[in-house]
């Protein structure tokens, strides 16, 4: 931050309080033990994406999310040297399907998240300040959405558009972001009522700077906590459609992908239940810390974001 | 009429005839009946009367800030001086919200309300300048640029460029939201800690980097009064500005308001329900009642001869120190202003109820033999006397 500094000198203008509030929010994050264990497991994973064709050399840099193989056989192997998870069904690399995965991991949930936030505000806040004939339209459709079960309509919609990643990708914003637009809406629309809107209309704020300076900043902390929290739940719905083979093709770099691969090994022979357990609990190991670590972080940022709990 | 009566030359703001209605699922609330005053230049008027008796309505219709299901039924708001003057009811949004806050602004019932939690303080005072006075700022920040050394450096030259664009789009159509530039907004932020200082707030560099829930109930009503005076209104709305806040705090308040209109040659409409602090802030007073103006009169004379039955039972409910008569209380209840009583909207609870209240609504009439143009009742026991 040193240029900010350098400029704040020569202009002779104070601290922007804003970095103050950024240093403070950033403080409060180290100290809490929970939070500290969410952001580094966020952290190594953002490594790992980042270092992928470093951790995992590919053989084909042109279409590095194709796991290598060597062989047909179906039966996993072990850890050895080469393949320090072992090998699951086809021989394909646990070890570089979850390195790469991880990269596939972080655009299912940013991007879903990313979209579903963007549009639930944006028809949340709509239907929520304006109320009456579009209000009305825009909760009945998202009634439709409610009523039939997210994995259910995301399956539907998948199978209907066919059978890829960004076909799960499209079919979870789709399903996600009615949730999104009923809790803005509910927010704002309390929010609407407070006198303090009407002091900023009477200071002579026009519409969109009372929605976006005044209503929304008060009525959006729900939905970020939501959003957080969503990052690893949309990774993990997207694994679970993965697993039931809506997802990747074969040998694609995706940790649902690779559960579902080894879905005949997941039990071992008679009397040996655990002798392939690899195939499962590595790439199950990587997703479980994965939303561990998000949620954490979203709970973590519930506390720490709300400007009421915020100073306590 | 009596309107013209009420008016004066230096007139800034008169109300004529204003209806407002609210289409409610039970039917239509008549919230507001054909009220008719004039706030006079320099003045404060107060406006009195009990709660739901439509004094907030009546100042929200000024600035047109009645949500639906309210609405504007009728009659003119006008604002200005007699040869340049507008009528409010008939202007688009976009013209309203240059007036709000700029030419006419309000000060909020509670004041812990009406500060938004989540911006600091000086976020919102600061807005008012951002709103209103860009082109001021531009140049501001534009002085201070060409002052900083002798030595001119690219990067300040490309500030000044930069602000003179602004400055140019500013006196043109405005700068659109967002486009204001970190130094406009810090400008802002320095004329607002100026304002707050002005206003004799202790420490005001620090004030404005706290948030709401910080303050004291004194401390926000004063920050309130100072987002209302930020861009200088010429008239400057007070809805019931100490009506949650104790009797020190409420006196300091009052003083303070009546030091600012002095110094800001503001006129203030003063919305209140204590007739205690109607006393000691305003010059004339208006009594409403169920939505319409009952009397009408210099604050003095309202204590001392008080004419419509309504404001008479209204001061006789009050305690007064070491009397030890029975408080009366005025019988019957409020109306319900869906279906308003016909004629007088007071004639089923007035005691000296006569025919003709219940067929007509009365004009506003002059007082009992009394010289005094200013004191006029809705009431047609002065009908003979003082016919308008």
């Amino acid at each position: 931050m040193f240029f900010l500094k350098k400029r704040r000198i020569l202009l002779g203008f104070e601290q922007h309080p804003r970095l103050n509030e950024f240093t403070f929010s950033l403080s409060r994050i180290l100290k809490n033990p929970l939070s500290l264990i969410g952001l580094s497991l966020i952290f190594v994973f953002l490594m790992i994406a980042l270092f992928a064709p470093l951790i995992a050399v590919p053989e084909k840099p042109e279409e590095p999310f194709r796991i290598p193989h060597e062989g047909y056989s179906v039966v996993p192997k072990p850890p050895e040297p080469g393949h320090p998870f072992g090998t699951t069904t086809k021989q394909y690399d646990i070890f570089y399907g979850v390195i790469w995965g991880t990269r596939t991991a972080f655009r299912i949930g940013l991007m879903v998240v990313g979209s579903i936030l963007v549009i639930g505000i944006a028809v949340g806040s709509i239907s929520g300040y304006f109320g009456g004939i579009i209000d009305e339209i825009i909760m009945r459709i998202t009634d439709i959405f409610m009523a039939l079960p997210l994995l259910i309509l995301a399956m539907a919609i998948v199978t209907a558009l066919g059978r890829s990643l960004d076909n799960i990708m499209k079919s979870l914003i789709i399903v996600g972001w009615p949730i999104y637009a009923r809790t803005v809406r509910g927010s704002i629309l309390t929010i609407r009522e407070e006198d303090f809107v009407r002091a900023a209309q009477a200071q002579g704020a026009g519409t969109f700077r009372v929605i976006f300076k005044h209503v929304l900043p008060n009525a959006i902390y729900p939905v970020l906590i939501l959003a957080s929290l969503d990052i690893g739940a949309m990774v993990l719905t997207a694994a679970a459609l993965s697993f039931l083979g809506l997802g990747a093709q074969e040998g694609y770099a995706d940790w649902g992908q690779m559960v579902s691969l080894a879905r005949n090994y997941i039990v071992g022979p008679q009397g040996q239940p655990f002798l392939y357990w690899y195939v499962v609990t590595i790439p199950g190991l990587f997703i479980l810390f994965f939303v561990l670590g998000w949620n954490l972080l979203g709970d973590a940022l519930r506390d720490i974001f709300d400007p009421r709990l915020r100073r306590k | 009429m009596p309107v013209q009566e009420m008016q004066s030359a230096e007139s800034v703001l008169e109300i004529d005839k204003l209806k407002v209605n609210f289409y409610t699922y039970e039917g239509v609330v008549k919230a507001i009946d054909e009220i008719s005053f004039a706030l006079e230049d320099g003045d404060t008027l107060g406006i009195v009367g009990e709660t739901g008796c439509g004094k907030s309505v009546t100042v929200l219709s000024i600035l047109r800030l009645i949500l639906p299901p309210g609405r504007i039924e009728s009659g003119c708001i006008l604002y200005g001086t007699k040869d340049a003057c507008i009528d409010l009811a008939q202007k688009n949004d976009e013209f309203m919200r240059s007036i709000r806050g700029n030419d006419i602004s309000m000060i909020f019932q509670e004041a812990g309300n009406a500060l938004n939690p989540v911006l600091s303080i000086g976020d919102q005072v600061r807005e008012s300048f951002l709103l209103h006075q860009q082109q001021e700022l531009c140049k501001s920040v534009l002085k201070r640029l060409s002052q900083k050394g002798d030595r001119q450096s690219g990067y300040r030259r490309f500030l000044s460029w930069r602000y003179q664009r602004k400055l140019r789009r500013a006196a043109g159509n405005g700068l659109k939201d967002r486009r204001y530039g970190r130094l406009l907004k810090i400008e802002a932020m320095r004329w607002s800690v100026d304002l707050l200082r002005n206003l004799g707030i202790p420490n005001p560099d620090e004030l404005v980097k706290r948030y709401p829930h910080e303050l004291s109930g004194g401390m926000q009503q004063r920050v309130v009064i100072s987002m209302a005076l930020a861009c200088n209104p010429a008239v400057l709305i007070a809805d019931e500005p100490t009506s949650n806040l104790d009797v020190t705090i409420q006196a300091q308040i009052l003083q303070l308001l009546e030091e600012l209109k002095k110094r800001y040659h503001s006129s203030i409409l003063f919305i209140t329900h204590d007739l205690g602090v109607v006393s000691e802030v305003s010059d004339k007073v208006i009594v409403l009642y169920a939505g319409t103006v009952v009397e009408f009169a210099e604050v003095r004379e309202l204590f001392k001869k008080p004419l419509h039955p309504y404001t008479r039972a209204l001061l006789h409910s009050v305690p007064s120190l070491g009397s030890k008569k029975r408080l009366e209380s005025i019988g019957g209840n409020v109306p319900n202003l869906i279906n308003p009583p016909s004629g007088c909207r007071f004639h089923p609870r007035c005691p000296h109820v006569m025919d003709i209240c219940k067929k007509q609504k009365p004009d506003l009439y002059r007082g009992m033999g009394n010289s005094d143009k200013s004191h006029l009742a809705a009431c047609f026991l002065y009908q003979q006397e003082g016919a308008a």
